[in-house]
């Protein structure tokens, strides 16, 4: 299944790293449910948010500029920022 | 004058260590209010926290060495260890505490190497306190940014038919290679394999060593 992180830039605690924003992967396992950090961070009541492996090739992440297109990055991120790709 | 340091340099040739005399920071300060606040009202004791230092610093990078050196000798451990490495660090005895772990593995054609880019994410529960190195910006960023060029610092030169794979612990996992196991140990028992694994074989910028021939 592929998925697109939102590049959407907002301020605080956020746990999807800036250089994902906007790129699209394929879900390499799901990781159950978590609280989401962006509201736990700040001793709010945190609602609970599937969590996602995804896997994006190099290619995807840095275009031309990357070191080996066809090696991999695998990061956690959170459903909530996830969109159909 | 074994204590006029007038050159500031040990024997050895290197700079004393400065003295940490400047005032506590903000934070410093915040930590010292609330762990003797929980001692105050009894929520803990300095025993318990010294015990909890002692416990953390106990735990080195032999642990995940056995379980490493376990998975090499015993296929059905391996397969545990691959579909949850928390409960299979648990089956060994190592007391992980809440900490989620999952293992990837390096074969002749995948090598995984672990970064957190965001901080510092470790699975200290099995391995110990981190490297400095791990926790520098350089590290952080140019491990998901140009991977190859830092093995090859550390030594790990990856030919063009291996796909490097690299792991952002961006929540809540933490993350360990299972580095392949080296040739030529076909005759070598558990404890034996487990001192070839070292800790930067686990984070996947180091091979474990070479048998002695």
């Amino acid at each position: 299944m592929k998925m697109r992180v939102k590049a959407m830039f907002p301020p605080g605690h956020v746990r999807t790293p800036f250089y994902l924003r906007g790129k699209t992967g394929v879900v390499e396992r799901t990781l159950g449910s978590f609280p989401n950090p962006e509201a736990l961070a700040y001793g709010h009541k945190a609602e609970d948010q599937t969590l996602y492996r995804l896997r994006f090739t190099m290619a995807e992440i840095w275009g031309a500029a990357a070191e080996n297109p066809d090696d991999t990055l695998d990061a956690e991120i959170y459903a909530h920022w996830l969109e159909p790709a | 004058m074994p204590h006029d340091h007038a050159d500031h340099l040990s024997p050895s040739g290197h700079p004393y260590r400065a003295d940490n005399d400047g005032p506590l920071s903000y934070w410093q300060s915040m930590e010292i209010a609330i762990r003797e606040i929980l001692i105050d009202k009894g929520v803990t004791t300095p025993a318990e926290i010294q015990a909890q230092i002692d416990a953390m610093d106990a735990r080195s990078p032999a642990d995940g060495a056995r379980v490493v050196a376990r998975a090499w000798v015993d296929p059905e451990f391996r397969a545990r260890l691959l579909a949850d490495a928390s409960a299979a660090s648990r089956e060994m005895g190592y007391d992980i505490g809440a900490l989620r772990l999952i293992a990837v593995e390096n074969t002749d054609r995948v090598h995984n190497m672990i970064v957190c880019t965001l901080c510092s994410c470790y699975p200290r529960n099995l391995l110990g306190l981190p490297p400095d190195w791990y926790k520098t910006r350089a590290y952080r960023s140019r491990a998901v940014r140009e991977p190859r060029a830092v093995l090859a610092e550390f030594g790990v030169r990856l030919g063009d038919d291996v796909t490097v794979r690299v792991h952002d612990s961006t929540a809540d996992m933490r993350y360990i290679v299972l580095p392949a196991r080296p040739a030529n140990t076909a005759d070598m028992d558990e404890e034996a394999l487990a001192r070839l694994v070292t800790r930067d074989s686990m984070i996947g910028t180091g091979l474990p060593k070479s048998p002695a021939p």
